[in-house]
């Protein structure tokens, strides 16, 4: 299961990165996420300037069995939304943590991600997950 | 189906399973001053055939379609069911009013809601047609829901364009929190229809959508392309209603105006009168919106061999898998009648279609120039277009006048009165092609009568 250094993680299977650049940070689902989501059929973003707020789900990840919340790691506003998962949500399949990005949010307070784990601590959440199953 | 009565060993044992004593004590919460406590005033048991006779006697007082010519319209109407429409519906393996989930086992009734979808998207000229609501006023709910739902609520109010069904917005506003905030109400014109600059007046960027009623509740046929402008001008939607599905076999459908929404009643369609239902609602969208629409979807696709199968498909919308977050709480379908529609359409085909609505209206047409020469008598709308029912003012109450017709055997129509007050003299007539010429030529006489 790829699980890159540089990224934070939620216990939620989200991945959050900030972009100094861009003052966004950056938000998407993991290789393991969507390992276990299977083939994902549709994406349903927010829109540009919504409100987030940290842990309330933001957006959803439709698949052959169901549906998926994904909950935003960060409180602010969205910047932008990933356009192209419109008409090929199979990106998240394939490329989770560059092409498959979901949205970038304006953050509120960037202290939230000092909340999350680094890769480190989520492979080993990752790992103690796999002992339950 | 078997009937398992409960045993008074099974009822203890449940009871005891829960903790509760009697079964009397689960309704412990009602008020003592609420219960009868004493035995219901009944008369008492009849033999079966003593039985029979009497509720035979008790339904022959009942004046119905089936035994007189019936004028009255007003949401349901009195179409002719050709006897292959319910032959086929006899058949065991449609009888069930659920869409079965396996495909393995259900090919047949997959196909027929398929097919039934696919006649109802090319008659309305849209995209999509789920699998069927219950009928015209709850598809009319659903479909202001689904307005709301695609504007993610941004756009709180919807406008109820001209007239609209009375007991269609009744249900509409039952499904609202705050129906008087959400719903903003632009009254028909001085002729019958939308009134274009009251519309424009009551438009803004919080309207989600324009709902309009084509033909509208007095028959009259809105104005559509002028609809659509107005609702593209404020980058709203245009939802259509209907209840006389026939319409569109004579005017252009909504789809082919643009329309984003068209629900509406298909009891027209190889459903009979039957004291108001079982009826159908249809809903119909485009692509676009389908996430947002309500209900199932039947979709055709390929099973391993490479051959046609049918499926229900974005179920992800619905209730088993989304929970509270489905797109309707309503997760089911009406579909035997979906099923009437489909063979009644076949049955007819286009060009059946069409002259079944030709001969509708001209009858209609033919009906009120008979009646508005009738002194006293005048067709309040008459100026503007109508398909098969007309709104008739009279020189009497209109409760009144069809009293008489109904001693006389004639179903008049319905008086207004029933659902607006201050309306006590004006009829809507409704002509289908069961009204004959010369149930017509009865018709105007016992009316003549009856005003004079």
């Amino acid at each position: 299961m790829h699980v890159p250094k540089y990224l934070k993680y939620s216990k939620d299977h989200e991945w959050a990165n900030y972009d100094e650049e861009e003052g966004v940070v950056i938000v998407g689902i993991t290789d393991y996420a969507q390992a276990k989501i299977g083939d994902i059929t549709f994406v349903e973003l927010p829109e540009e300037g919504d409100d987030t707020e940290r842990g309330t789900s933001f957006a959803e990840i439709e698949h052959h069995k169901g549906v998926e919340e994904v909950y935003s790691p960060v409180s602010g506003k969205v910047f932008e939304i990933n356009e192209a998962l419109s008409e090929s949500p199979e990106l998240i399949n394939q490329d989770p943590y560059e092409e498959g990005w979901l949205v970038k949010i304006e953050p509120g307070d960037l202290s939230e991600l000092d909340e999350m784990m680094d890769a480190e601590e989520y492979e080993e959440y990752l790992s103690e997950l796999q002992e339950e199953d | 189906m078997r009937y398992l009565p409960h045993t008074p060993d099974d009822v203890r044992e449940m009871l005891d399973v829960i903790g509760v004593k009697s079964v009397d004590e689960l309704f412990g919460s009602i008020p003592e001053t609420l219960k009868l406590n004493r035995p219901m005033d009944l008369p008492t048991a009849l033999p079966e055939c003593r039985l029979r006779f009497e509720l035979e006697k008790l339904a022959s007082v009942n004046r119905d379609a089936g035994s007189m010519p019936c004028f009255a319209g007003a949401g349901i109407y009195n179409h002719y069911v050709p006897a292959a429409v319910g032959q086929l519906l006899l058949r065991s393996e449609f009888y069930t009013a659920y869409t079965p989930y396996q495909p393995e086992v259900s090919q047949g009734t997959l196909q027929a809601i398929f097919e039934y979808q696919t006649m109802m998207a090319r008659y309305l000229a849209m995209e999509v047609s789920n699998a069927s609501l219950y009928d015209g006023s709850t598809a009319t709910a659903e479909a202001v829901g689904m307005a709301l739902r695609i504007f993610k609520n941004k756009r709180p109010v919807v406008v109820i364009a001209g007239h609209v069904h009375p007991e269609y917005l009744d249900v509409v506003r039952s499904y609202l929190t705050h129906p008087e905030e959400t719903l903003r109400l632009v009254p028909g014109g001085s002729d019958g229809r939308v009134d274009m600059a009251a519309l424009d007046a009551a438009m803004g960027p919080e309207v989600s959508a324009i709902l309009v009623q084509h033909p509208n509740f007095l028959g009259l046929l809105e104005d559509l392309a002028r609809l659509r402008e107005t609702a593209t001008k404020h980058e709203s939607l245009l939802v259509t209603t209907f209840s006389e599905a026939l319409a569109f076999g004579l005017i252009k459908a909504p789809g082919a105006f643009g329309a984003d929404i068209v629900v509406g009643e298909g009891q027209s369609f190889g459903m009979p009168v039957s004291f108001g239902g079982p009826l159908l609602g249809v809903m119909t969208t485009r692509k676009a919106h389908v996430r947002s629409m309500p209900g199932r979807v039947v979709g055709l696709t390929s099973d391993r061999h490479g051959n046609d199968a049918f499926c229900v498909t974005l179920s992800t919308r619905e209730q088993h898998i989304r929970r509270e977050k489905a797109t309707s709480n309503i997760c089911t379908n009406e579909g035997l009648c979906a099923l009437s529609a489909a063979i009644y359409l076949s049955l007819l085909g286009n060009d059946g279609l069409s002259k079944l609505a030709r001969l509708n209206h001209h009858a209609s047409r033919h009906l009120a120039g008979r009646l508005a020469a009738i002194p006293g008598v005048s067709l309040p709308f008459g100026q503007s277009p109508w398909f098969n029912e007309f709104a008739v003012d009279l020189p009497i109450s209109a409760a009144e006048l069809c009293r008489r017709m109904a001693d006389g055997g004639i179903l008049a129509g319905v008086p207004l009165s029933r659902f607006e007050p201050g309306q006590e003299r004006r009829l809507l007539v409704a002509v289908t092609e069961l009204c004959s010429g010369s149930e017509i030529e009865r018709y105007v006489a016992a009316f003549g009568a009856a005003c004079a």
